[in-house]
């Protein structure tokens, strides 16, 4: 866990002003009581692009205090560019204290994944949504979409995830895979692989979603019912590796694929990259390893 | 064997201070000040306040400069500037009738009350490369007509005298919505679709308003008028119970003129197209009123046909902020999620593979057990 770092000055604690942190924790309140309803917000520019994490940034913003410790991953490792532009962003910000580690993060902001380490009562997890409409691709009309959410009207998703199967055998949709939340909404889970929706279900942690250009909050509370969408006779299946991790021979995880040569070399490693780096600690090795320290090759480091 | 992505805060705090590098380039050339771009690239400042959504000259050069000439970079540095500051108030709409006019030309009257007055304008340039600009110059000193002194009506307003054009909608000021503290819904009113082209992208709307020229939802546009000029704003303190004088703004403001076959309840009559911008900036405040008339083609009865009278389409994607966000987005690493696509196909071109040639399956089979 690092020490809070310098804070900017000028700016107000997290950067957003009070007015506008108590309007998003308006829609956060109102996302919370519906779980999985798309709540429309006053989003504002941020000093970083729509698209790159505004929504996240702003939910998080919004519920950060001095007290907590965050942690911020991108395709699950804290060390990814834009991962490390929004931690700072945060430590100048507020000052608060940051970690790669998913058990003493407070809030876990990400983008395209779940942490593998089972997420804790008392813990928030933001995801960073680019399109929070499970139905745009469908229907790229907002006056539509909504009154098909109101209606509860979702057959179109079933043709679809049905048209997969009649032409491919199997359901096409590899991430962002829809969900349908405590009997009722359809949600996006946001592009995490699907791999990670089981996740999702009934865990302990509050889950927020932020989606900053199209202006749109929405939650799942702890312990929320959340079913992948599929057919009796086509269950939903998560994505399998028939790999371990090369680094730290976990298996039931979800890899990268690293391309070693151009001779078709190529080795899978955690995307986790804090999961992968603590099995390594607790003397776990991939074969991939060599003869390697085991803790090549993480995230954690004390310079952030 | 395998080197993780590492060190990435080291390598932005490099990439960032490269950038610092090559913004001021070669240090022999004498640095730019904001204020020569304030002053000789007021056009671009211009564009940067419009669509900036902030009327500040030194910001919008500044803005510019930090940008290293990309407007777009330099729109959103104001924009995110921005929405940082205390709002106090809404003004009083600004009064364009009481605009000092700099500029000010109708292209439906060869003369008019106030006459038509060319101002500091390109057109009728040739557009020939000046390479005097190549050296310093000191321009000839223009004669300027005593403006400012004959009173200017509206075109739009004549021709209302006459009932010959749609009276402008009366909408209390109460009622008037505000795009940047509350989220855009559809049907989307025309107070917000108003707010929202004039800080759209000069390139989209411009795009847009040429394809209803070109038939895309066709509606026949005449220049009723563009002004030019300086305005007052004004807040009204309730304190005071009146309003006082904040400062002098420069606006473009386009009245376009449209043709309208009339309807079963209407005679016909021409309609209007509006356009209000920051600063001189015809072509902007032109493609926003052709885009503006477009977009009210459903209210008046019109067949719905064409991107541009599609309101939620241009909304949804006018914002040049937004837009290049999601656009440059496609760089940050989607390789968890292209992972599970390289499955699939993989598993797919397998199943296909395996479909095709019955002797291929066993390759195939030792291929996935090699992975």
């Amino acid at each position: 866990m690092n020490s809070p770092g310098p804070k900017a000055t000028g700016y107000n604690f997290g950067y957003l002003d009070e007015q506008t942190k108590r309007m998003i924790r308006r829609a956060i309140l109102k996302a919370v009581a519906i779980p999985g309803y798309q709540v429309p917000f006053a989003s504002r520019e941020m000093p970083m692009p729509y698209g790159w994490g505004t929504g996240g940034v702003q939910v998080t913003a919004a519920v950060i205090g001095t007290e907590d410790v965050l942690k911020v991953i991108d395709q699950g490792s804290d060390d990814t560019t834009n991962a490390v532009s929004i931690r700072k962003f945060f430590v100048r910000t507020s000052g608060v204290r940051t970690t790669t580690s998913t058990a003493d993060a407070s809030i876990i902001q990400t983008r395209h994944r779940i942490p593998e380490r089972p997420l804790q009562a008392g813990q928030i997890i933001v995801y960073q949504v680019p399109i929070p409409e499970p139905l745009r691709f469908l229907e790229p009309r907002e006056t539509e979409t909504r009154r098909m959410h109101a209606l509860e009207e979702y057959g179109l998703m079933h043709v679809k995830l049905y048209e997969d199967i009649a032409r491919h055998k199997t359901i096409a949709t590899t991430y962002a895979y829809p969900v349908k939340v405590d009997g009722r909404y359809v949600m996006d889970p946001s592009p995490t692989p699907k791999f990670d929706n089981p996740k999702m279900d009934m865990s302990p942690a509050l889950q927020l979603f932020g989606a900053g250009r199209e202006k749109r909050i929405y939650a799942l509370p702890p312990y929320t019912k959340v079913k992948s969408l599929d057919f009796d006779d086509h269950p939903f299946e998560v994505n399998r590796f028939t790999t371990p991790c090369g680094l730290c021979n976990a298996t039931g995880v979800y890899l990268d694929e690293v391309i070693l040569d151009d001779q078709g070399g190529r080795m899978f490693a955690c995307s986790d990259t804090d999961h992968c780096e603590t099995r390594r600690v607790d003397g776990h090795r991939g074969l991939l390893l060599g003869d390697a320290h085991g803790q090549v090759g993480g995230s954690r480091h004390g310079d952030d | 064997m395998y080197v993780a992505v590492k060190g990435g805060e080291a390598a932005i705090d490099n990439a960032h201070r490269l950038l610092d590098l090559a913004r001021r380039g070669d240090t022999t050339v004498p640095e730019l000040s904001v204020d020569q771009i304030s002053q000789q690239l007021a056009l671009g400042v211009a564009r940067v306040m419009s669509e900036g959504s902030l009327y500040d000259r030194e910001l919008a050069a500044l803005a510019i400069k930090q940008a290293r000439g990309d407007l777009i970079e330099a729109i959103f540095l104001t924009r995110a500037y921005r929405t940082t500051l205390p709002r106090f108030g809404y003004s009083i709409p600004v009064d364009t009738n009481a605009m000092r006019i700099s500029r000010r030309i109708s292209a439906t009257f060869k003369d008019l009350p106030g006459g038509q007055i060319l101002g500091p304008t390109f057109d009728y340039t040739h557009r020939l490369l000046d390479f005097s600009l190549l050296q310093s110059t000191v321009p000839d000193t223009p004669l300027l007509a005593g403006s400012g002194l004959d009173a200017t009506p509206r075109v739009t307003d004549l021709l209302n005298r006459d009932g010959l054009i749609e009276a402008n909608p009366i909408q209390e000021c109460d009622d008037v919505g505000d795009l940047t503290r509350d989220p855009l819904e559809f049907p989307a009113t025309r107070d917000l679709r108003l707010q929202s082209l004039s800080r759209a992208d000069e390139g989209f709307l411009l795009a847009l308003g040429y394809s209803t020229q070109r038939g895309y939802g066709r509606t026949h546009p005449f220049v009723g008028e563009i002004r030019i000029g300086q305005v007052d704003v004004e807040l009204f303190v309730e304190d005071l119970g009146f309003a006082v004088n904040l400062g002098v703004i420069e606006m473009t403001e386009c009245e376009m003129v449209n043709q309208f076959h009339g309807s079963a309840e209407q005679p016909p009559q021409f309609t209007r197209g509006y356009g209000l911008v920051f600063g001189q900036s015809e072509r902007k405040a032109m493609s926003m009123a052709l885009v503006d008339r477009s977009m009210r083609a459903q209210e008046l009865g019109e067949e719905l046909s064409a991107p541009a009278q599609d309101v939620e389409f241009v909304l949804s994607h006018c914002d040049n902020v937004q837009a290049t966000g999601f656009v440059e987005h496609l760089k940050l690493p989607h390789y968890v999620d292209f992972q599970s696509e390289l499955q699939l196909v993989r598993r797919l071109r397998g199943e296909h593979a395996a479909a095709q040639s019955p002797s291929s399956t066993a390759a195939v089979l030792n291929k996935e057990a090699a992975e």
